[in-house]
């Protein structure tokens, strides 16, 4: 890019690389993005529809925010995908693209599933929660780790494995619904009585948001300040730099993998024992996908994940009391939300990179 | 720009996963100018419901028309009917229904079968709120007092659809289009659950009742929503040389297989005749109307819901489409007329045991699994007086046996 700045072309700009940006003029980029965003969905949403855009926000907001169930509903969603996140980053960070969160999370959640169908009244709930969230841990690590052995021994391709490896997940999970659905062959399944995890202070979603929150703090000192956390930094830049200072680059990618799957399990732990209470090839419900997407939003940065989790899942409810309240269909609500999700990673672009306007020449 | 085209891609996925769960359109809201101000003034009554998908499903949208129907007849404004649509069968729906609660409705309403166990929940912590489950079996056992299934004997309106099938066979017979041996049936079903076989069986019972000899070949697709998939096994039946297909399945996938295929169908949930105007034939489905406005005027005058409700001809919850006279066979109309009377009269039943065998035998006797367990436990007799007594020990169907006549492709669902 630096290189094509330098010829000389007869256009009015030019885009130049940014050295370093200061973090308020960063921040001032971005909050020029989202009311750009919010004005262009509101000429979008006068052109298609009848409605007062400033109203449509408030909606929004409200489908947010609007009462204290609300906002633990909001904050519940915020991290279950928070945590499929944080579980997709160490291995982006390495620059390994595992698109297979959406898969790794349901292996966990069959895991769990398994768990309270099986031994639910066998085991006392303490230790059949220990169990339960082990094999949900191991069961996700393994089949993240399949992918990663492939890549390393046969340097397949991860992003097409990784992928093609959530349609086996949800085809295996699909077939054990049916399996296990109640009443027979309905394919509806039935609610796992045992092992559901503790309401904690009349609060049921309070443990899955605290197991959460310390998944994101361990995740931040891992990857910033541990031995391990710099050795993905190193392999993600460079393998050969990594393989010249003395790392094992095959080690690091089978281990980074299955802390990924591993933190995967987890997610699909508390959909299952947390949340839904029962297992569908529909429980990641897309997350594994747009985990992608916060983590990058992010810059694989966990605490700022935190922020970007929440803009999403407040998106998609704001989105969905759109629908409610003006009875549109919720091709409308996606229009908008795709809107300010692009104006949001447009914005990262100026972030990066200036435009440069020439000068007026001579023979013009 | 190597990161930049990478978060685009990562939008673009995302945008395309959010349109997964819609496409377009866009439904004005069931306003009714009348009522408006002097409902709104004395009257505080607020129901919501919960759909699965949106209107572009046959089962939501026969839901959706249903509960727009019955609203508008009962002059509710639009502030007091709230839907929430495309709410999975999972902890989303409960919190649905806990929202919907806290907005002030008195009735909230979900229509699909995996929302049961949400709604339950929901039912337990909010006492003063009625909460009205289509298509559910458990009410009649977990004897939670605001908590309600409902259903219709849809299976009498899909034996007379199935009649209206039989007479076209007989038309393609008598043309010589097809011999007597050629009369085959498709059906396109999502699982082999008991809702589903009865359906088939008793739309087929319907063909054997005017076209003795007809068989039937069933395909299922392991999804109760599933247009590629849907589209796919009619084509399947068809090249297994079927004549004429019916599906219980909620997309448009198998009537549009029919239209391009110009084979008749038979549809469900409602007609499909604007997008197959050359082989709709007729449909069967279950209007929810009446009992939308059972419950919300039981509700307003303080009486009970009854906790499994299933209704049929009588207040026309069971009905059927207009017949498309161009591919019906002619007689069709009176056929049914005549058959409906009867049924209602008690003078035929669409499970007769003299009518179907299995194994090769007429059945005395059968053991239902209506009592829903996870050892799926065959508890009621449900057969008596000569046929097996659908739809009256719980609203939700539970005949459920594979008899003479049909082979099943597919049982792997």
């Amino acid at each position: 890019m630096s290189k094509m700045n330098k010829l000389y072309f007869k256009t009015k700009s030019h885009i130049v690389k940014r050295d370093d940006i200061t973090w308020w003029k960063a921040w001032i980029i971005r909050v020029i993005a989202v009311l750009l965003a919010m004005v262009v969905c509101g000429i979008v949403t006068v052109f298609l529809t009848d409605l007062n855009p400033i109203e449509m926000y408030i909606t929004m907001a409200e489908g947010a925010l609007g009462t204290t169930r609300l906002v633990w509903n909001l904050i519940q969603n915020t991290a279950i995908l928070l945590c499929v996140s944080l579980a997709v980053t160490p291995a982006f960070k390495m620059k390994f693209w595992n698109i297979g969160a959406e898969g790794q999370v349901l292996i966990g959640g069959l895991a769990t599933a398994a768990c309270m169908i099986f031994l639910g009244e066998k085991l006392p709930t303490p230790l059949l929660m220990l169990v339960m969230v082990i094999t949900s841990v191991v069961s996700g690590a393994l089949w993240a780790l399949v992918p990663a052995f492939f890549k390393t021994r046969f340097n397949s391709n991860e992003t097409l494995f990784t992928l093609m490896m959530n349609y086996v997940a949800i085809q295996i999970v699909a077939y054990y619904t049916l399996e296990w659905s109640m009443p027979k062959g309905s394919g509806t399944p039935r609610t796992l009585e045992y092992g559901q995890l503790p309401v904690l202070f009349g609060q049921k979603y309070l443990i899955n948001i605290l197991i959460v929150l310390v998944l994101t703090i361990v995740a931040y000192i891992y990857l910033k300040y541990s031995k391990q956390g710099y050795e993905i930094s190193v392999v993600g830049e460079s393998e050969n730099t990594a393989r010249y200072i003395g790392i094992n680059v095959k080690k690091v990618v089978l281990r980074t993998m299955a802390i990924s799957g591993a933190v995967c399990g987890i997610a699909g732990f508390l959909l299952v024992a947390g949340t839904d209470h029962s297992l569908k090839s529909d429980t990641a419900g897309g997350r594994g996908f747009t985990a992608i997407m916060v983590s990058w939003l992010a810059k694989f940065n966990p605490i700022f994940m935190i922020l970007t989790s929440l803009l999403i899942v407040f998106l998609q409810k704001g989105a969905s009391k759109i629908s409610e309240v003006y009875r549109l269909n919720s091709s409308f609500s996606d229009i908008i939300t795709g809107i300010i999700i692009f104006f949001i990673i447009g914005s990262e672009f100026f972030i990066n990179y200036k435009i440069k306007f020439n000068k007026k020449e001579e023979n013009k | 720009m190597k990161k930049f085209i990478s978060l685009l891609l990562g939008a673009v996925m995302l945008v395309a996963m959010l349109g997964m769960f819609a496409a377009c359109g866009k439904t004005e809201p069931a306003t009714n100018p009348d009522a408006d101000v002097q409902v709104e003034a004395t009257d505080d009554f607020k129901i919501g419901f919960i759909f699965l998908h949106d209107e572009n499903s046959t089962y939501d949208k026969n839901f959706l028309d249903g509960a727009e129907k019955a609203t508008a007849e009962l002059g509710l404004t639009a502030e007091q009917v709230i839907f929430k649509t495309n709410i999975p069968e999972g902890n989303e729906c409960y919190e649905a229904a806990a929202d919907l609660a806290d907005q002030g409705c008195d009735i909230v309403f979900a229509n699909s079968f995996g929302h049961e166990p949400y709604m339950l929940k929901a039912a337990k912590e909010f006492p003063e709120v009625e909460f009205c489950h289509a298509t559910g079996t458990t009410a009649h056992t977990e004897n939670v007092a605001n908590f309600h299934n409902a259903f219709a004997s849809i299976y009498e309106g899909r034996y007379l659809a199935g009649i209206a099938a039989g007479m076209k066979l007989n038309e393609m017979i008598e043309s010589g289009k097809i011999t007597a041996d050629q009369a085959k049936m498709g059906y396109v079903g999502a699982f082999t659950y008991a809702e589903v076989v009865s359906g088939y069986t008793s739309f087929y019972l319907g063909a054997k009742s005017v076209c003795p000899n007809v068989t039937m070949e069933v395909q299922f697709t392991g999804s109760w929503y599933d247009e590629a998939l849907e589209k796919e096994a009619a084509t399947k039946l068809l090249s297994n040389n079927c004549v004429l297909i019916s599906q219980h399945a909620d997309s448009m996938g198998a009537p549009t297989a029919c239209e391009n295929a110009g084979v008749p169908n038979v549809s469900y949930n409602g007609s499909t005749q604007s997008a197959c105007p050359n082989t709709f034939i007729i449909s069967s489905r279950i209007d929810w109307a009446p009992y939308f406005k059972y419950i919300i005027e039981s509700n307003k005058n303080g009486e009970a819901i009854a906790y499994d409700w299933c209704e049929g001809f009588e207040v026309g919850s069971v009905a059927l489409t207009d017949i498309n006279e161009a591919v019906a066979a002619p007689g069709t109309k009176e056929a049914i007329e005549e058959a409906k009377a009867k049924l209602i009269a008690g003078e035929i039943h669409v499970f007769d045991t003299n009518a179907f065998t299995v194994g090769g035998e007429k059945l005395e006797s059968y053991m239902a699994d209506v009592d829903t367990d996870p050892a799926y436990e065959k508890d009621t007799e449900a057969i008596s007086d000569g046929y097996f007594h659908e739809s009256e020990y719980r609203s939700a169907p539970y005949f459920d046996m594979q008899i003479d006549g049909i082979t099943l492709l597919n049982s792997a669902f």
